[in-house]
C-alpha cells in the first residue's frame, strides 16, 4: 500500500509540475486557432493533434490540468472550512444549535445540485471574462459543496464534546471558544484533512460534469470539462485515441488522489 | 418396394405443383402492386398530434407528409407546385379566391369516397379559431370568415376575405380530412396511413390500399408494404443504428458524423447542397431594456453591426466548424430558395482593416490592441448561445478570435436553452445572441413574423409600437405590399428589396447556411436527396427497399 501511495503521490507531482510548466512546453498557448490545421492528427508540431477549431489540444491540456488542479484544491479548502464551521461548531454546540444546523444541511442535500448550477449560472452576469469565469465555477463548487463533509465533522465534534477528556477540561474550568480552539479542533483535525482530500477529485469530477453541459469555465479557457466534451460523439472515438488523453489524464489523477488520501484516513482520530 | 416408390413419386409431383402454384402466385403479386419492403427510419421525438390540422411539431409533420392527401404538392426536388387530389386550380388576380377541380374516383383509406364536400369540410376545420390550427393560421389574412363554395362534386371555389400571399402554395401543408368517415383522422388520402402506434417506441404506418396514385407503368402506388418509424431522440444512437442497419435512412446529420461515414462508406451520405436553415447573430437594440447608453448607441448603429459583419470570416466558419459542408450566408434568404433569394447579392467579404475603417468613421479607436469608443469605453460585449449545441460553442469562439484581432472582446457565454429564451425575449438581458433559423416554407409570406417590426419575433428590437427605424419602416412596407400582392413579380420585386435593406442595416448578421446532409441505406432504391424537407422521404411512395 505503501508503495501505491508513493506512486500516486509521485504521479500527481508530475501531473502538477507538467501542468505549470505550460507556459514553457506549450508557448503557444491555449487559444490560439490553427485553422488550417483543424481536427488535425498528432504530428510534430501538434503532439496530441489539434482540436475540432484548430488549437493545440496538448496546449490545452496542460492549461486546462493546471486551472482543474490548481483551482479544485481551493474549492476544497473553502468547503472544509465552511464545513468545519457549521457542523464542527453545530456538533461542539450540541442541541438546538445541532438540530438547526442539521436541517439546514439536509435541506442542502435535497436539492438538485445540477439544476441549481444551472438556474445560479443562468443568473450570472453575463460579460464576465474567461478567468473570472473560472474562479466563480470554483467558488460556486466551494460554497455548494460543504454538506456532506458538515454532516460527518457535526457527528465527530458531538461524539468530542461528551468525551472523557473534554469533560475533564471542561471540569478544569475551561469553556467556550477555548475549550473548542484547544481541545476539540485539533481531534477534529483528521477528519478535516480526509474531507479536504476527498472533495478535490468530487470538485474535478464537478467541473467536468458542469464543462460537458457547456456551463463551467468560458471559450476559450480550458478546463477538463471541456475537454471531455470532445468525447461526445462516441462514434468516432475509436478512431481517434489521442482524444482518450484527457480522460486517462482525470482517472489517473482522481485515483492518485484516492491513494494519496488512505494516508490521512489512517490517521488517528 | 413399387409402394414406397410409388408414394415418394407422388409426393414429389404434389412438392413440384405446390412450387409452380407459390411461383405464379408471387408473379401475380409483383406484377399487381410491386409492394416491396419496410422503410424504418427514426422520429427525433414523440409525435404530438396525428391530427393534420393541428401539426406543429417535426415528427406529426413527417407522419402528415406520409398519411395525407394534399390538393396540390410542393415538389421538393424541382420547387414547383404539382397537381395532386386537384387536378387543376386557378387564383383569382385579387389573390382571395381559388378554386379546385377535384380528381374523381378516389377514396380514403377506410374506402368513404372523396369529394368537394370532404374539402370544404378541411377548410371549415382548418379556420374554425377554436382548433387553433398552425396551419390555418398561414390562410388568415385579415379579419371575415372564409367561404368554401362547392360547385360540383369535383369543383370547389374558397374565397377568403382578404388576399393571402402564395395562396396556392400554402395548401401543400393541407391534409384532406373525410367530412363522412367514422374514422376522422385516421382515414387518409395519402400512400400510407397509421396502423399502430405505441407511445415512446414506434409508428407503424402501412399502406394504404385505396391511394389513387399509379407509376407511368400503370402500377399501383406506394411500392413499398411499410414504414417503421422509431422514436429515437438520441442522434449517437441513430447514427449507431443505422451503420448497424437497423434503420435505413437519416433525414439529416451532421457533418462530424457525415464525414466519419463518407471515409467508410461514401455511397450512403448525400450532400445536397446548401439547405434554407442559416446560422446568424444579433445585437440587442431594445431601448428599454438595461443595456448601457453607450452600449445601445453600438448595437443600433448600422456601422457598428456592419463592421462586426466585416470582421467575421465566414469562409472559415463555414470550411473549419461545418467542414466545409456549409456556405457563407449572403442574407436572409438562402441561395436554396430558387424562387426569392435575391441573387444580386453577394456575401461580406471578411476585412479587417475595412472593418476598422468603418468603426473609425463612427469614432472608435484602437488603442494598444484594444478598441475604445469615442467616449473612451472598450468595446466589450457576450454572445451568449444556447448550450450543448457544439457548433454554436465553435462559431461563437472564433467569432471571438477574429473581433480580437480588432480590438474587441467578446465573452462566450452558453446558457441552457429556456435562460436564453427568457433573456431574449422576457428581460432583454443580453447583448448579443448567436442562434440558428430553421426554414420550412420558401415563400417570404412565412417570414413575415420576423421582418415586421410589430412582431414579437422581430429578434433585435421585438413588438415596437411603431418602426423606429426609418429602414424598419420600409421593411414593413414592402412586406405588407408583397403579402397583399397576387403578382409574383411584385412580390419578387419587394421582397429583393428587403434583403437588401437586411444586409445593409445587418440587424441580423448571417453566418453560414448549412448544407443537407442525409445518409441512405444501399438496400433503399430510389432515393434521391433534396434540401427541402423532408430530405431523404420525399418520395416516399416510390421508394423500395430491398
Amino acid at each position: 500500500m505503501r508503495l501505491w501511495r508513493i506512486l500516486a503521490c509521485t504521479l500527481l507531482l508530475l501531473v502538477v509540475s507538467v501542468s505549470l510548466a505550460a507556459n514553457w512546453l506549450a508557448p503557444a498557448g491555449y487559444a490560439k486557432q490553427y485553422r488550417e490545421a483543424a481536427g488535425a492528427a498528432p504530428s510534430h508540431e501538434h503532439w496530441l493533434g489539434t482540436d475540432e477549431i484548430g488549437r493545440d489540444r496538448f496546449a490545452r491540456v496542460l492549461y486546462g490540468t493546471r486551472i482543474s488542479l490548481l483551482l479544485a484544491p481551493a474549492s476544497a479548502l473553502l468547503s472544509t472550512l465552511m464545513a468545519a464551521l457549521v457542523g464542527g461548531l453545530a456538533g461542539y454546540l450540541g442541541g438546538a444549535w445541532a438540530r438547526a444546523a442539521m436541517a439546514v444541511t439536509d435541506l442542502f442535500l435535497s436539492l438538485p445540485w445540477l439544476f441549481l448550477l444551472i438556474t445560479v449560472r443562468a443568473m450570472m452576469p453575463l460579460n464576465v471574462s474567461p478567468l473570472v469565469s473560472v474562479l466563480v465555477t470554483f467558488l460556486m463548487l466551494g460554497l455548494l459543496g460543504w454538506t456532506s463533509a458538515a454532516r460527518v465533522l457535526c457527528s465527530t465534534a458531538g461524539s468530542l464534546r461528551s468525551s472523557d477528556f473534554v469533560r475533564q477540561a471542561r471540569a478544569s474550568g475551561i469553556g467556550g471558544a477555548r475549550l473548542f480552539w484547544i481541545h476539540v479542533l485539533p481531534n477534529l483535525k483528521p477528519v478535516l484533512y480526509a474531507q479536504f482530500w476527498i472533495s478535490i477529485p468530487a470538485f474535478i469530477l464537478s467541473e467536468a460534469n458542469l464543462g460537458i453541459l457547456g456551463l463551467g469555465v468560458a471559450e476559450p479557457m480550458p478546463s477538463w470539462g471541456s475537454l471531455l466534451k470532445e468525447l461526445e460523439g462516441l462514434v468516432s472515438v475509436g478512431e481517434e485515441p489521442w482524444k482518450f488523453v484527457p480522460l486517462v489524464l482525470l482517472v489517473v489523477v482522481v485515483t492518485s488522489f484516492q491513494f494519496a488520501l488512505s494516508k490521512h484516513e489512517e490517521m488517528p482520530a | 418396394m413399387t409402394g414406397l416408390w410409388g408414394r415418394l413419386a407422388v409426393m414429389a409431383a404434389k412438392r413440384k405443383k405446390a412450387s409452380l402454384i407459390a411461383l405464379v402466385s408471387l408473379g401475380l403479386l409483383a406484377s399487381s402492386a410491386m409492394a416491396q419492403g419496410e422503410l424504418r427510419f427514426c422520429l427525433r421525438s414523440e409525435p404530438k398530434t396525428f391530427d393534420p390540422l393541428r401539426v406543429e411539431d417535426d415528427s406529426s409533420a413527417a407522419i402528415r407528409y406520409l398519411t395525407g392527401g394534399v390538393l396540390v404538392r410542393l415538389n421538393r426536388q424541382t420547387q414547383a407546385l404539382e397537381p395532386e387530389l386537384a387536378q387543376s386550380w386557378k387564383v383569382s388576380k385579387d389573390g382571395k379566391e381559388i378554386t379546385f377541380k377535384l380528381r374523381s374516383g378516389v377514396s380514403f383509406s377506410d374506402g368513404t369516397p372523396f369529394s368537394a364536400e370532404d374539402v370544404a369540410y378541411t377548410v371549415k376545420q382548418l379556420m374554425d379559431p377554436a382548433l387553433h390550427s398552425p396551419t390555418g393560421d398561414a390562410f388568415r389574412s385579415g379579419p371575415g370568415d372564409v367561404d368554401a363554395k362547392i360547385i360540383s362534386a369535383t369543383q370547389i371555389s374558397i374565397t377568403f376575405p382578404a388576399p393571402v400571399a402564395g395562396l396556392d402554395r400554402q395548401f401543400d401543408q393541407v391534409a384532406i380530412l373525410s367530412a363522412h368517415s367514422g374514422k376522422k383522422e385516421m382515414a387518409v388520402l395519402g400512400p400510407f396511413m397509421v396502423a399502430d402506434y405505441k407511445p415512446g417506441s414506434t409508428v407503424f404506418l402501412r399502406r394504404n390500399p385505396n391511394y389513387w396514385k399509379t407509376d407511368a407503368k400503370g402500377r399501383k402506388l406506394p411500392y413499398l408494404d411499410s414504414i417503421k418509424l422509431d422514436i429515437q431522440p438520441n442522434r449517437d444512437v441513430e447514427m449507431l443504428r443505422f451503420k448497424r442497419g437497423e434503420i435505413d435512412l437519416i433525414n439529416s446529420i451532421d457533418s462530424e458524423y457525415f464525414d466519419k461515414l463518407a471515409s467508410t462508406s461514401p455511397q450512403l451520405v448525400h450532400d445536397a447542397g446548401p439547405s434554407l436553415d442559416s446560422e446568424q447573430m444579433w445585437f440587442n437594440e431594445v431601448a428599454k431594456s438595461s443595456l448601457r447608453a453607450y452600449k445601445k448607441n453600438w448595437f443600433r448603429s448600422a456601422n457598428f453591426r456592419r463592421a462586426i459583419s466585416q470582421a467575421i470570416n465566414r469562409e472559415d466558419l463555414a470550411r473549419v466548424v461545418f467542414r466545409g459542408h456549409a456556405q457563407p450566408a449572403v442574407g436572409p434568404v438562402s441561395p436554396a430558395n430558387k424562387l426569392w433569394f435575391n441573387a444580386h447579392l453577394k456575401v461580406e467579404p471578411h476585412s479587417q482593416d475595412a472593418a476598422l475603417k468603418a468603426l473609425q468613421s463612427e469614432g472608435f479607436r484602437l488603442e494598444n490592441g484594444t478598441l475604445k469608443d469615442k467616449d473612451g469605453n472598450a468595446v466589450v460585449f457576450s454572445i451568449i448561445t444556447n448550450s450543448g449545441n457544439k457548433y454554436r460553442e465553435r462559431m461563437a469562439t472564433m467569432i471571438q478570435e477574429d473581433l480580437q484581432k480588432i480590438g474587441i472582446q467578446v465573452n462566450v457565454v452558453t446558457l441552457d436553452f429556456p435562460s436564453l429564451i427568457e433573456r431574449m425575449t422576457q428581460t432583454f438581458d443580453y447583448e448579443a445572441i448567436l442562434l440558428g433559423l430553421t426554414n420550412v416554407g420558401l415563400d417570404p409570406s412565412e417570414q413575415m413574423n420576423v421582418w415586421l417590426s410589430s412582431s414579437e419575433n422581430h429578434q433585435w428590437n421585438p413588438s415596437e409600437k411603431a418602426p423606429e427605424t426609418a429602414w424598419e419602416a420600409e421593411i414593413d412596407k414592402l412586406m405588407r405590399a408583397q403579402a397583399s400582392s397576387a403578382d409574383p413579380k411584385k412580390r419578387k420585386e419587394s421582397f429583393d428589396r428587403v434583403q437588401e435593406i437586411a444586409v445593409e442595416q445587418a440587424p441580423f448578421i448571417y453566418l453560414v447556411n448549412r448544407n443537407a446532409l442525409s445518409a441512405v441505406a444501399a438496400s433503399v432504391q430510389g432515393a434521391s436527396p433534396v434540401i427541402l424537407v423532408p430530405q431523404t422521404y420525399w418520395n416516399a411512395e416510390r421508394l423500395t427497399v430491398k
